[in-house]
């Protein structure tokens, strides 16, 4: 059915992108690799064999330990926050009210700007201080008398990841409503009018119809999420800079590798980043594939 | 149906409160930036400027202009080629099945997700190896990890696309050249601003890249906002603005082209 010319024709076009992604995606993972398993610390590239030195340095860390901790705490926050809180928002403007438009246009408008732009203004809605130095959301609350509201935000021990998680929230929920959005406006009605016909309540169509349908979508919001706050990097270098109590794994690896030439534990750190997406992503790509062309 | 009816405007008291919750930075951040340096406290940045003012403006423009330009330098040719990379590579990859053609897609697909940081060194040693710096270097970066994206949303488009179209062009003798640019790209317009809307936003937000791959005379908008908060000089009302100042760009396509943003978004789940 295809002639050759033009089958030769598209591996040559197609050509320059692959050659592309091999090098720049895979060839590069596999320098990085190597880099881990090095002893480079220093300007200049030294490729002496180290062997897991890095990766076993790593886990006894107590820095390192606290980005895990960090890692677990945002994520936990980050994923459950922006899952109910878009299903929510999904639910409620899939109601058929009046300015539907208009709010899923103001949840959604965060993912138009940049981690940078978030972060520099949650810092200062966020502000800690107290006393007659009070601002931001801070003094809001205690303006409204909600004084139990007023907390030290990303200055809290232990916890302050969260507040970072919740500007995560805010910027991301959106993208989550749209996806649920879409997912509820493809479940056909007939479907929730049957349900009711048969006596059931509102409440039960949602547990044992919708949900059960919507799991798919409930599945790609949890990868994409997911892989966003192993990511995690600009977000917090905006709001608080390269504090200790809220390293992530990304910012050790950039501080490491760039502010203090150990390349070799930097590449470590991001070949273990790497590794945490890849569980996520590769049975996630497999599957999408593999729905998409029964589909 | 009046009492679900009226149940149902409940729900507009969790919307407005969550509307307020989105527009929060958005309110300070203008409020802010329309204050006169006079009026700025930080105990009042919630209260209402007395007047309209372009201080704020004007300072955080003088800081940020050359920025600015250098954003925008770099993230059109960015934007501009991958999406011409993508369209001919989705194209290829949904009409033109050859032998590994299943194998090839979810192998670009995966640079799409992979954490940058993984990348990072090589990237850089190559650059300075290849003597390409700066902004060259910055858009490269961006075309280039920016080809599962591009490709991904050009294949779903044209995969969708019934088949008797090319049959029918094929019967009248055009080649696989031919069939692309007479058939497929006067209808893929809306797919194209879909996919320079995600090139141009994600290039123009993007800061691991930019931080590590530019100096100081050619920082992105989002470096340049990034140090000029963390600096102590600068007060934080000239941040504020200079914040605004840097998501305007994208913010205005996604005012008038919210659309194609949102299909974007959808495509970047895989669900496209």
């Amino acid at each position: 059915m295809f002639k050759n010319k033009d089958k030769y024709l598209s591996v040559i076009l197609i050509s320059p992108s692959v050659i592309a992604i091999l090098i720049f995606v895979y060839g590069f993972i596999g320098w990085s690799m190597r880099v881990s398993l090095s002893n480079w610390k220093g300007i200049n590239p030294d490729y002496s064999w180290a062997g897991l030195k890095n990766y076993i340095a790593l886990f006894s860390d107590p820095r390192f330990h606290i980005d895990i901790r960090n890692t677990l705490i945002f994520t936990g926050v980050f994923v459950i926050g922006s899952i109910l809180l878009g299903f929510f928002m999904a639910v409620m403007l899939d109601q058929g009210l009046r300015g539907e438009g208009f709010f899923r246009s103001i949840f959604l408008f965060p993912m138009a700007i940049s981690y940078i732009v978030t972060g520099v203004v949650w810092r200062w809605l966020m502000n800690p201080a107290e006393g007659v130095r009070m601002s931001g959301l801070n003094l809001l609350f205690s303006s409204l008398h909600l004084d139990f509201l007023v907390n030290k935000w990303y200055t809290t021990p232990t916890w302050g990841i969260a507040a970072i998680a919740m500007t995560a929230i805010w910027q991301m929920s959106g993208y989550i409503m749209a996806l649920y959005l879409a997912g509820l406006r493809s479940i056909p009605n007939e479907l929730r009018e049957a349900a009711r016909i048969d006596g059931a309540s509102e409440l039960k169509i949602y547990r044992h119809i919708i949900l059960p349908l919507l799991t798919p979508i409930t599945l790609s919001a949890l990868i994409i999420l997911g892989h966003t706050s192993l990511k995690v990097f600009d977000l917090i270098i905006a709001v608080s800079g390269k504090q200790l109590p809220l390293d992530v794994p990304a910012i050790y690896m950039w501080q490491t590798t760039f502010d203090g030439l150990f390349y070799g534990r930097g590449a470590a750190i991001s070949i273990i980043l790497l590794l945490s997406v890849a569980v996520l992503i590769i049975p996630y790509i497999r599957y999408t594939l593999k729905t998409g062309v029964e589909q | 149906m009046n009492t679900k009816a009226l149940r149902k405007n409940w729900l507009y008291v969790p919307l407005i409160a969550l509307t307020i919750f989105y527009l929060l930075p958005m309110y300070v951040m203008l409020v802010t930036g329309f204050k006169s340096f006079a009026e700025i406290d930080l105990k009042t940045m919630w209260n209402l400027p007395h007047g309209i003012s372009f201080e704020n403006y004007i300072e955080a423009f003088a800081q940020l202009a050359p920025s600015l330009r250098n954003s925008f330098m770099m993230v059109i040719p960015a934007a501009l080629i991958s999406s011409m990379l993508g369209s001919l590579n989705g194209f290829i990859l949904a009409k033109w099945k050859f032998r590994g053609a299943d194998f090839i897609f979810p192998f670009i697909l995966f640079g799409m997700f992979i954490p940058y940081q993984s990348i990072i060194i090589p990237l850089v040693q190559f650059m300075n190896t290849a003597g390409i710096t700066g902004l060259p270097g910055l858009a490269m970066a961006h075309i280039i990890y920016g080809i599962p994206i591009t490709t991904l949303t050009f294949r779903n488009y044209y995969a969708s696309l019934p088949q008797e179209l090319l049959e029918a062009a094929k019967i009248d003798g055009a080649d696989m050249l031919g069939i692309y640019r007479h058939i497929l790209l006067p209808i893929s317009v809306p797919s194209f601003v879909v996919v320079l809307i995600w090139q141009f936003t994600s290039a123009w937000n993007d800061f691991l890249f930019a931080v590590i791959l530019t100096g100081n005379t050619e920082w992105p908008i989002t470096v340049a906002l990034n140090n000029m908060a963390g600096s102590q000089i600068i007060s934080w009302n000239v941040q504020m603005a200079g914040s605004l100042l840097a998501a305007l760009p994208t913010l205005l396509v996604y005012i008038f082209l919210g659309r194609y943003f949102l299909r974007g978004l959808l495509a970047g789940s895989l669900k496209g």
